[in-house]
């Protein structure tokens, strides 16, 4: 089965997608302050690398790198609710570009399965 | 297989995924870095032993690369590497002319030993005494070899103040060119924004040059940011650029002075999104300082600019004193 990743267009279109996305968590209030002091062009790079993940592109994500790089906002109050948010802008941005309801299900089971390492939980809390 | 690098006393074993500049900094060591992307050069370091990967020499010249020159911020080696303790080369230049050009604003000709290729908006490093400073270049190749340096004369600045009273003959050492806030080649009808403060006005004029050079065709915005309405220079030359074929706007603000006039009154950002509330499909240039610089790269990103067509130069001052060895190269500009 080809991945969405490659359904999309691959990498270019992935460029194409980050913008739009990362548009949409800055302009979220509740998201913005976690990124107000960021580099934008890094922040872009790690969300590049997400996009890629979710879709099902060539990127190798562990479950130890998104706890990692997660810790200093779990450590600043990141929750639920704000992995919810940039759930649904991902779902949105992939709307946008014209992507069909079943596959943005599919991309969101993937992100999901990644939510208790992003919030730095043991599996079974 | 993981890279391991060597630095002086220096000796650790890159994670995953990890730079050589992300392992060095881990490692405590002070290097300068800027763009983290392969572009700017600020974190040049050279390889004494190992590769350093072909990713972190692209694009530089083919003298660097023989020597083992590579961008450490692209660097991601599988092997051993060893990174030599030392600083980049230089080249000499003497002082041509020194020309007051605006509110203690000087605009410093040079003439490089040996000519330096360059885009008009990158910046050199330039070396006087123990000092390193960082100045953009004003001139274009085109005009020859000769380079245009527009300097703010601040008031305990020890190289500023050195170069405006330097003698013609005097002698610098240069390194660079470095940046990428730079015009590219391939969509001549997008509309730019260029926005600067004070002799951030330097790369952006030779930019907005270039970018007519090469046959840009669509509408080119040129902000220009002081603090009051006597702070500007230039104004003639831009004025004339306005008058010139093409579409060229030319807006002058400032944070204080009469309003209604013909120059916009307020916060240089405010001022610059009023004007251009709509920025999708725009390639922007945005120099200065640099708190000012972040917060307008993020309104014109929101603001529908795609984030690869939003180029920046912020400039640092330097710290005074400065420092002995400063992890980040001072701007004089």
């Amino acid at each position: 089965m080809t991945s969405l990743y490659d359904e999309l267009g691959g990498a270019v279109a992935i460029d194409a997608a980050v913008d739009i996305f990362y548009r949409k968590v800055m302009a979220d209030e509740k998201l913005a302050p976690f990124f107000d002091d960021v580099d934008m062009e890094r922040q872009a790079a790690k969300q590049k690398a997400f996009l890629t993940m979710v879709t099902g592109g060539p990127a190798n994500y562990s479950g130890k790198d998104m706890r990692r790089a997660h810790a200093h906002l779990v450590a600043e109050g990141i929750d639920d609710s704000h992995f919810d948010a940039v759930v649904g802008h991902l779902a949105g941005t992939l709307k946008e570009l014209g992507v069909d309801d079943a596959k943005i299900a599919r991309v969101g089971a993937v992100a999901e399965s990644v939510r208790n390492d992003v919030l730095g939980r043991n599996p079974a809390s | 297989m993981p890279g391991r690098i060597r630095r002086g006393s220096l000796d650790l074993v890159l994670e995953p995924g990890e730079t050589v500049l992300e392992g060095l900094l881990r490692g405590g060591a002070a290097v300068p870095s800027s763009c983290r992307a392969g572009a700017c050069q600020a974190c040049m370091q050279r390889a004494a032993a190992g590769d350093p990967g072909a990713a972190s020499q692209q694009g530089l010249h083919p003298a660097l690369r023989e020597q083992g020159w590579f961008l450490a911020c692209v660097s991601r080696p599988t092997g051993d590497l060893t990174i030599a303790d030392g600083e980049p080369p230089a080249i000499g230049a003497a002082i041509t002319e020194v020309t007051p050009i605006g509110p203690a604003i000087v605009r410093v000709r040079l003439e490089p030993d040996e000519a330096l290729s360059y885009r008009p908006g990158q910046y050199v490093q330039l070396i006087q005494d123990d000092q390193i400073r960082a100045y953009s270049l004003a001139s274009s190749p085109v005009d020859g070899p000769r380079l245009d340096l527009h300097v703010r004369v601040h008031r305990h600045g020890r190289v500023s103040r050195w170069l405006a009273g330097a003698a013609p003959g005097a002698r610098v050492r240069l390194r660079g060119p470095a940046g990428s806030c730079f015009y590219t080649e391939g969509r001549p009808e997008q509309p730019l924004l260029m926005v600067g403060t004070g002799t951030g006005l330097a790369p952006l004029y030779a930019i907005a040059r270039d970018a007519r050079r090469r046959g840009h065709t669509g509408p080119i915005s040129l902000v220009h940011g002081a603090r009051d309405p006597d702070g500007f220079y230039l104004v003639d030359e831009l004025k004339r650029m306005v008058a010139e074929a093409g579409v060229f706007r030319y807006v002058r603000c400032a944070m204080t002075g009469e309003i209604g006039g013909e120059i916009e009154v307020g916060d240089l950002a405010a001022v610059t999104l009023r004007l251009f509330p709509n920025l999708k499909g725009w390639r922007v240039f945005l120099c200065g300082s640099p708190d000012w610089v972040n917060a307008l790269k993020k309104q014109c990103f929101l603001r529908g600019a795609g984030l690869k067509d939003i180029s920046t130069d912020a400039f640092l001052t330097a710290p005074t004193p400065a420092p002995p060895r400063a992890a980040v190269t001072a701007s004089g500009r």
